[in-house]
C-alpha cells in the first residue's frame, strides 16, 4: 500500500541552514544575519505567491547557439519606453494641457526648473530613440527569418507596438505647443482625413470638432499619457509572454548538430 | 438495396426533467445553472455598458455638436477694392487665443473675372488661407496675383482656383453680407472647380467626381441651405 499521506507544507518541514548557521567559520557575522533576514523575506513571500517558479521560466531560458548583440535589440525598445514612461511623468507634473497655458509652462519648464531641459532633452530626443530601436528590432526579426512559425502571433503584436510607437510620435509633437508642433498637427490631422469616408470623421474625433479648438491639445495629452502607453505596456505583457513561451530562434546561419549516422539513413 | 445513409440523431430533450438533471421541476427547459450563469453574464455586461457608452459617447460628441453660425465685422466696404486682396483677421475658435484667429483675404466681387452666379453672400469674395493639400497657411503674393504655400509648393490663381503643386480643391471661401455700412464674414464652405459650393471639408479631400461622396461633410457644420 502506498503511503497516502499528504506532503508537509513548507513551512512544517525543517529548515534548510542559512548562511549565518553554515557559513564554515562557527562565527554568524552581520553579513551572514542580514542576508538570513532576506531569505526570510522572499520565502514568506514566496510560500504566499508561488512567484519564484514563475520568475525562473522568465528569466532562465534555454539560448539558441549563435545568440549575438542583434538579440538585445528588443531589450532596448523595452528599456527606451521604460525611460519615456520615467521622464513623461515627471514632465506630466510641470505641463499644463490648455491652448492658453502650454507653450508658457514648456517654457518655464526648460528655463526655470532644476533639470528641466534635460528631462525634456531626454523624452524628446528618447522619443527618437525608440522610434529607431523599434525599427531595428523589427529589420532583425525580419532577415533572421524569426516571425515565421509558431511565432507569427508575437509578429503580429510587434507590429501593433510599432503603431501605437507612432502614434504616441504623432500624439507627443502637439504639446510642446510651438508654431512647429501646431503646424505638424494640423498637417498630420489632413492626412488622417484623406482616408476615404471614415477620415472626415476621425478627424473631427481628434480634434474634438470641425477646427482645432479648446479641447483639443487636453484629447492629445490624454491619449499620450494614458490611453496609449496603457496600450503599449499590455501589449509589451503579451509580446515578453510569447517570448518566454516560444523561446528566441537562432541565426539562419546555424545549422542544427545532425548525428552523423541519422544522416547516413536519411539518403 | 442502397444502403440508407440516414442517421439517427439521439433527440435532444427538451426539459430538465427530459434530460435527467437531478432536481429538475416539471415543464422546466433551463437548468438553474444555466440561468444563473446568463443572468451573472448579463449583469457583468450591463455594468460594463453602462460606463464604457457614455464615456465613448463622450469621446466622440464633438463629432455631432452642432456649430453655431457667427459673423464677424471686418470693416466698412469701402476697405476693400475688386482688384487685389485685402487680408483681415477672423477669430475661428474664441476662447484658445491666437491659436484660434486666422487670416482671410478679401476682394470686391470683379464681374469680368467672376462668373458664378452673384447672390447676397458674394457682393465680396472672402478667400481662407488654409492650403487645401494638408492646411499649411497660404499667402497672397501682389507682384504674382498668386496664393502661395510655402509647406509643399501649392500655388492659386487670384480666384484661389488650383493653378500648381499638390492641392486637390481650389481655397475655401467664407460667406460675406453687408450690414450698415459694413462688411460681416460669416460661416466657411468649400468649392469644386468649378466654385460651386460645398458643405466645409477638411483640406486634402478632393469635391470633384465622387469625392464628395468619399469625403462626406460632417452633419452638424453645412453651408447655409439654398446656396
Amino acid at each position: 500500500m502506498a503511503n497516502l499521506k499528504p506532503p508537509l507544507p513548507r513551512a512544517l518541514k525543517p529548515k534548510p541552514k542559512g548562511p549565518s548557521e553554515d557559513n564554515g567559520t562557527g562565527k554568524a557575522g552581520l553579513k551572514d544575519k542580514a542576508a538570513d533576514k532576506g531569505i526570510s523575506v522572499v520565502d514568506w513571500v514566496d510560500e504566499r505567491t508561488s512567484l519564484s517558479g514563475g520568475a525562473r521560466w522568465l528569466m532562465f531560458r534555454k539560448i539558441p547557439k549563435g545568440t549575438n548583440w542583434f538579440y538585445t535589440l528588443g531589450s532596448a525598445s523595452l528599456f527606451a519606453f521604460l525611460s519615456q514612461a520615467v521622464t513623461g511623468v515627471i514632465l506630466a507634473m510641470y505641463y499644463d494641457p490648455s491652448a492658453t497655458r502650454a507653450y508658457e509652462s514648456m517654457r518655464y519648464l526648460t528655463n526655470e526648473v532644476f533639470l528641466g531641459e534635460f528631462v525634456r532633452g531626454m523624452h524628446k530626443w528618447g522619443s527618437s530613440v525608440m522610434v529607431i530601436l523599434v525599427f531595428l528590432h523589427m529589420a532583425r526579426t525580419f532577415f533572421w527569418g524569426a516571425y515565421k512559425y509558431p511565432r507569427e502571433l508575437n509578429w503580429v503584436i510587434g507590429v501593433v507596438l510599432l503603431i501605437l510607437t507612432l502614434f504616441m510620435s504623432f500624439t507627443g509633437y502637439l504639446l510642446p505647443f510651438d508654431q512647429r508642433s501646431f503646424w505638424a498637427t494640423t498637417v498630420g490631422v489632413a492626412i488622417n482625413g484623406t482616408g476615404p469616408l471614415v477620415g472626415p470623421y476621425l478627424n473631427d474625433f481628434l480634434r474634438a470638432g470641425p477646427e482645432f479648438g479648446t479641447t483639443t491639445l487636453a484629447r492629445f495629452y490624454a491619449l499620450h499619457m494614458l490611453v496609449l502607453p496603457g496600450a503599449i505596456a499590455a501589449m509589451i505583457g503579451a509580446h515578453l509572454y510569447l517570448v518566454a513561451r516560444l523561446g528566441t530562434t537562432a541565426p539562419p546561419w546555424i545549422r542544427a548538430d545532425i548525428d552523423p549516422d541519422l544522416r547516413k539513413d536519411e539518403t | 438495396m442502397p444502403v440508407s445513409r440516414e442517421r439517427k440523431e439521439p433527440k435532444k430533450p427538451k426539459t430538465t426533467a427530459e434530460a435527467q438533471i437531478p432536481g429538475a421541476f416539471e415543464g422546466e427547459t433551463v437548468s438553474r445553472r444555466r440561468f444563473m450563469t446568463g443572468t451573472v453574464h448579463a449583469a457583468g455586461g450591463i455594468a460594463a455598458a453602462a460606463f464604457t457608452l457614455p464615456a465613448v459617447g463622450l469621446a466622440f460628441g464633438p463629432v455631432f455638436e452642432k456649430q453655431e453660425e457667427h459673423w464677424q465685422s471686418v470693416g466698412p466696404i469701402g476697405d476693400f477694392a475688386d482688384d487685389t486682396y485685402v487680408p483681415r483677421t477672423l477669430t475661428l475658435v474664441r476662447g484658445i487665443g491666437d491659436v484660434g484667429k486666422s487670416t482671410v483675404y478679401i476682394r470686391k466681387y470683379n464681374s469680368e473675372l467672376d462668373d458664378e452666379q452673384r447672390d447676397e453672400y458674394n457682393e465680396f469674395i472672402a478667400i481662407s488661407t488654409r492650403c487645401m493639400h494638408l492646411g499649411c497657411p497660404v499667402r497672397f503674393v501682389e507682384a504674382s496675383e498668386r496664393f502661395i504655400c510655402p509647406c509643399h509648393g501649392g500655388v492659386y490663381d487670384f480666384q484661389g482656383k488650383v493653378a500648381g503643386g499638390p492641392p486637390v480643391r481650389p481655397l475655401d471661401r467664407f460667406y460675406t453680407r453687408v450690414r450698415n455700412g459694413n462688411l460681416e464674414v460669416g460661416p466657411r464652405f468649400s468649392v469644386n472647380s468649378e466654385l460651386k459650393r460645398f458643405s466645409p471639408r477638411d483640406p486634402g479631400m478632393p469635391l470633384d467626381g465622387i469625392g464628395q461622396y468619399l469625403y462626406p461633410a460632417r452633419p452638424s457644420v453645412r453651408k447655409i441651405p439654398g446656396t
